[in-house]
């Protein structure tokens, strides 16, 4: 029996951003924000180096407050990341979207993109730059999570504490771990702006691939 | 003190609400209202969120009950048999930085002589201690690093009586949930009973092998190397067993009310 092409399932078939990565998306952008705003609020009560950072791109109001944001937005923080993980390892979505990514590859899609001459037709096929960004923001993540359980509770993880050579250490790299997440939140907002059809994309899920497409395959 | 007298009754509810409310009035109005007011400024966030929170009681409120889930998850997380790491003595920070809620020179200055430890609450015996029957107790010294909820930390070495060792010595009921504190500045806090009763938490009589000093905390403070500095009460002249009084001088404003590190 001939299966008829248009019947079988594929997941290509939904939009290039399913409704679980717009959603985690989003969430995972207010938890950054609401962790970072808090965080520079409990940076401020003792600052690592010689500046603080204005009251007024703070949350929290004072450290108390701040420290209640802090530690509520890690909830949301952990638990949209790791529903996150798990469905983009579990749908193949991680492998097929963000791999392969080789040095040379990034440093080709660079290149191009400095030239302008990237193309941003199809939004389900991210660039190597895209990839390495979002592979870097993905681990920066993970190590800012990893670095803050240290800061939180350095006597309850021990292997953890000694892994990011303790307490102090793992404060300093909370810290610039930070500044790395934020460096990239800049530099993706900034490239949201610059192609606005990706922005439109990670709202509504993105152009549908044509159903005639499908009508005419043999 | 006005506070220790409710808290020889032996009925601990009534001796916490009567606690709860002196304690209320003794933190003033203005105060909470400055916490709804500038606790939860929200800044940008309101502007990019929309309408997820608007209402800064709410969200004080929403706040604190993720606040209540945290104390419980860090009682589970914590591990009784989990010691905090020590030091080498070359390692202590000197000076020790001094800290509180007030200036150096406005540490409280308790005669050593008339000095008596009250002990209420749920306790077989509540005759008070004095400072040479705290001394005869068993010895225990340690490094360890003080935690700052601020995020800076210090390493110091403090010496003394287990809080166990002494909890056991006045009966105290050790299926309780807190052991509370009131401290010669005004001070307050209590603690979970597991972290009470943790090898490592000192009535801590001596800094440095010294007698401690004011700054310090003359004559008593407890050293917590589980627990945050400000879970770490110096001056202290009561010490109250209940299952009711889970309060803080910080904690009612705001902070963590476990605390643990």
């Amino acid at each position: 029996m001939k299966a008829d092409p248009t019947s079988i399932p594929s997941r290509h078939d939904g939009p290039p951003h399913p409704l679980w990565l717009r959603m985690t998306h989003w969430l995972n952008a207010l938890a950054v924000l609401i962790m970072v705003m808090s965080g520079w609020r409990i940076y401020n009560a003792s600052p690592l180096f010689d500046f603080t950072f204005p009251a007024g791109i703070t949350l929290g109001g004072w450290l108390g407050g701040a420290l209640q944001w802090h530690f509520a937005g890690m909830w949301l923080l952990i638990i949209n990341g790791l529903v996150y993980l798990c469905l983009c390892l579990s749908t193949g979505r991680m492998a097929r979207r963000l791999f392969p990514v080789t040095p040379r590859g990034v440093l080709a899609d660079a290149r191009r993109a400095l030239a302008g001459h990237l193309d941003h037709s199809d939004p389900r096929r991210y660039n190597q730059v895209q990839r390495a960004a979002y592979l870097f923001a993905i681990l920066d993540l993970v190590l800012v999570v990893l670095s803050g359980l240290v800061v939180w509770k350095s006597v309850q993880f021990p292997m953890l504490r000694e892994l990011f050579g303790g307490y102090d250490a793992a404060r300093l790299i909370h810290f610039y771990g930070m500044a790395a997440i934020v460096a990239f939140v800049a530099g993706h907002a900034t490239m949201a702006l610059l192609v606005p059809r990706s922005l439109l994309a990670m709202l509504s899920g993105g152009p549908r691939p044509p159903r005639s497409d499908k009508e005419i395959a043999p | 003190m006005s506070l220790f007298s409710p808290w020889h009754k032996d009925n601990a509810e009534a001796v916490a609400a009567e606690a709860r409310d002196l304690l209320r009035r003794q933190l003033p109005q203005a105060s909470r209202r400055r916490f709804l007011a500038r606790g939860l400024t929200l800044g940008g966030l309101s502007l990019l969120s929309g309408c997820v929170i608007d209402d800064n009681a709410s969200a004080e409120a929403a706040l604190t009950r993720i606040s209540r889930i945290n104390d419980w998850v860090q009682g589970r997380l914590f591990d009784p048999s989990l010691l905090a790491p020590t030091y080498p003595d070359s390692m202590i920070t000197r000076p020790f930085p001094f800290n509180a809620f007030y200036d150096e020179d406005m540490a409280p200055r308790i005669d050593a002589g008339d000095f008596r430890l009250e002990v209420a609450g749920l306790v077989a015996h509540k005759r008070p201690w004095s400072l040479p029957e705290l001394r005869a107790l068993p010895r225990y010294s340690q490094v360890t690093r003080h935690i700052c909820v601020e995020g800076w930390s210090a390493i110091g070495k403090w010496g003394g009586p287990r809080l166990s060792d002494f909890l056991h010595m006045i009966g105290a009921d050790l299926n309780a949930r807190y052991v509370g504190v009131h401290c010669a500045d005004g001070y307050y806090t209590s603690i979970d009973m597991a972290t009470a009763l943790h090898p490592q938490t000192l009535i801590a009589l001596d800094w440095d092998d010294r007698p401690l000093p004011p700054k310090y905390g003359f004559p008593m403070k407890l050293r917590i190397p589980t627990k945050l500095g400000y879970k770490n009460p110096k001056h202290i002249q009561a010490i109250f067993v209940s299952n009711t009084f889970n309060r803080g001088y910080w904690e009612d404003q705001g902070y963590n009310w476990f605390g643990g590190s």
